[in-house]
């Protein structure tokens, strides 16, 4: 194998791991941190996408659309724990049911709003070309977040105040609150932060990508799957996770196509679940957060 | 005999005496009386809501008593389905093969069930995960599946078909006479009302056995069910099996009604049909038979208005019923018409959950 082939091979490994990592990172805080699996993840990240097409369309710079569109999420997501998710607390299950609703009804409610497509943004910033092979930079620049999220995550929750108080909540409800932490506005928070991340997924595949109102579910599966095989923490479970899948991914695709490699993804993680129940970043740590 | 009679009523399914199982008659009267009269159309639609009861009973009882909540519902369901569509569409319909068809369908199932459920539930995956690992199985047989097109995905004169399925097997036949009679309309609604009835008095046993209460010990503390000695993986896993045969029940019959089978129904959001259907109506069993029927019927009604506006409108219904009805609309009524009868069961109060198990679900 050529050194130009080697490098492109990695340039497709980094992009399934950072898909894998974007489109996960959502779902893992808010599963790691509340035991809840929103099943709305896939149309929170639709509505990232869509804030930041609309927001282009009308003349915003695409980084600034992109804000929007994660502003969208946010909001979304802030509404959404206020109105319902805040009464589905310890019931992880009815609130697995009551999430999926919630998401029938965004990926319905945009079709009906905004109709079956909005037109794509175009892909910014171009590409190098590299040996008879060209790298997109944008393509880059997605890898660059998938590592910088997870980093970013992990000093909010080891450096900040907020941190503190959201790991306290997560090792023990009752004895965090009689210490004097507000677990619901942490909780709140939690949430806020899931929806955002979802969010900045759709914003930032949103120039690779149809804008579709079911455009959630192609980054559904890979996101539970990840959350799945890592567990709740993003660092030690999410990251590592998704280096793993990201590497069967893309070596069976490589080798036998796109079917494979999925079918090889969904594999791993039911051999992952066998070797261990509890995630990687049980494994890894010893807790679900150091 | 007797003594399995008595099972009929417990602690573990609600109704009792004469006013519940006076109702029940009524209903069952009712739906033969609705397969005589009604005309063809009505009862072959009729025929495809009962369908999908065996699959939202086979979940009403593994979630409800076991507390697994599985998404492979549909993905037994597809099994079934193409696994009927594929052995009839080779053998035919000569002396009786569909019926060795269909139960040679159920049988697949049931190993493909038993092969999931060993690793599931012996390779040590609880509480939430046990739902997202039967997700990730159903999602990948209907990728598989969406993308067997062409002669090259056949298995002897059945071509698979990807995206659309496979269509125009035979209907479910009986041997008469050196005759084959199909069923289907009629004779398929009248089949359907007694079979669904068949397994829902076969699963009330079931539920107020042995099996059931050894179930429900495991759903509200697994850690206590293991020290007072329950085997709880094996008993997870038994519950896990009868639920999903229940499901790939629904798929051959589903297959043999409409001739017809596609990835479609495994996808996400099939997969999550019949756990709203149970949600909504309540675990119960009694619950879950009528409310999946006033369900479907309801969600085919709202679609008349367009698929988009029927969903917006059923998730709309969903949200705000489980926000005002935790326990599930007809379970909730059931358990009226049930205190009307007597003093109402003061054996079944409802167990606090303690802060351990719910630390255990967070984990």
């Amino acid at each position: 194998m050529t050194q130009v082939e080697l490098i492109a091979l990695a340039y497709q490994f980094g992009l399934a791991v950072a898909f894998l990592i974007l489109s996960a990172a959502g779902l893992a805080v808010i599963f790691g941190m509340m035991g809840i699996v929103n099943m709305a993840h896939g149309e929170l990240i639709m509505i990232g996408a869509y804030g930041t097409s609309i927001a282009n369309r009308h003349g915003l710079p695409l980084v600034l659309a992109a804000l929007c569109g994660v502003l969208a999420s946010t909001a979304t997501g802030v509404l959404l724990e206020r109105t319902v998710i805040r009464r589905f607390y310890d019931r992880p299950s009815e609130s697995l049911v009551m999430t999926w609703a919630i998401g029938l009804f965004i990926s319905q409610a945009a079709l009906i709003v905004f109709g079956p497509s909005l037109p794509s943004i175009s892909s910014p910033l171009g590409s190098v070309a590299f040996g008879g092979f060209s790298l997109s930079i944008y393509g880059l620049l997605l890898i660059a977040f998938g590592l910088a999220v997870p980093v970013a995550i992990y000093l909010l929750l080891s450096t900040t105040t907020f941190g503190l108080h959201a790991r306290a909540t997560m090792q023990n409800v009752e004895v965090a609150r009689a210490i004097g932490i507000n677990s619901g506005s942490v909780y709140s928070a939690t949430f806020a932060l899931g929806a955002g991340l979802a969010g900045l997924a759709g914003a930032l595949y949103a120039p690779t990508m149809s804008a579709v109102p079911n455009m959630g579910g192609s980054f559904i599966v890979q996101a539970f799957v990840t959350v799945v095989t890592g567990g709740g923490n993003l660092v030690y479970g999410t990251l590592p996770a998704a280096a793993g899948l990201g590497l069967v991914q893309t070596a069976l695709t490589a080798v036998f196509g796109n079917l494979v490699g999925v079918l090889g993804l969904l594999a791993a993680v039911i051999v992952s679940a066998k070797l261990f129940p509890n995630g990687l970043a049980h494994r890894l740590s010893g807790k679900r957060f150091s | 005999m007797r003594s399995v009679l008595r099972l009929l009523e417990g602690d573990q399914t609600i109704g009792r005496g004469l006013p519940f199982w006076g109702l029940m008659s009524l209903l069952f009267a009712g739906a033969l009386a609705f397969g005589v009269t009604a005309g063809s159309f009505a009862v072959e639609n009729c025929s495809y809501f009962l369908v999908w009861v065996f699959m939202a009973l086979g979940l009403a009882f593994m979630w409800g008593l076991g507390g697994t909540m599985s998404f492979g519902q549909t993905a037994f369901f597809g099994i079934g389905g193409y696994c009927y569509a594929i052995l009839s569409t080779n053998w035919g319909v000569e002396s009786g093969l569909t019926m060795a068809a269909a139960l040679l369908s159920l049988a697949a199932v049931a190993l493909s069930a038993a092969v999931l459920g060993y690793f599931v539930f012996f390779g040590g995956i609880n509480g939430v995960l046990v739902s997202i690992t039967t997700l990730a199985v159903t999602l990948g047989l209907e990728t598989f599946l969406s993308q067997t097109a062409g002669p090259k995905w056949a298995i002897g004169r059945a071509e698979l078909g990807g995206f659309n399925g496979i269509s125009s097997m035979p209907p479910l036949t009986v041997p008469w006479h050196g005759d084959n009679v199909e069923i289907t309309g009629r004779s398929l609604y009248f089949g359907l009302i007694i079979f669904v009835a068949i397994t829902y008095l076969a699963l009330r046993i079931l539920a107020n056995s042995k099996v059931g209460d050894a179930m429900v010990a495991v759903r509200e503390s697994p850690l206590r069910a293991e020290a007072l000695g329950y085997d709880v993986k094996a008993i997870l896993f038994v519950g896990f099996v009868v639920g999903s045969v229940l499901a790939g029940l629904s798929g051959l019959l589903y297959a043999g009604w409409g001739q017809y089978i596609s990835p479609d129904t495994m996808g996400l959001s099939a997969a999550a049909l019949p756990i709203i259907w149970v949600a909504v109506s309540g675990k119960d069993l009694t619950a879950t038979m009528v409310g999946t029927v006033v369900l479907l019927g309801l969600s085919q009604a709202l679609a008349i208005y367009g698929s988009q506006y029927a969903l917006v409108s059923l998730a709309l219904i969903l949200v705000v019923s489980i926000m005002g009805c935790p326990k599930g609309v007809f379970e909730t009524l059931l358990r009226r018409i049930d205190s009307i009868g007597g003093p109402g069961d003061q054996n079944s109060k409802p167990v606090r959950k303690s802060s351990l198990d719910r630390s255990e679900v967070l984990l």
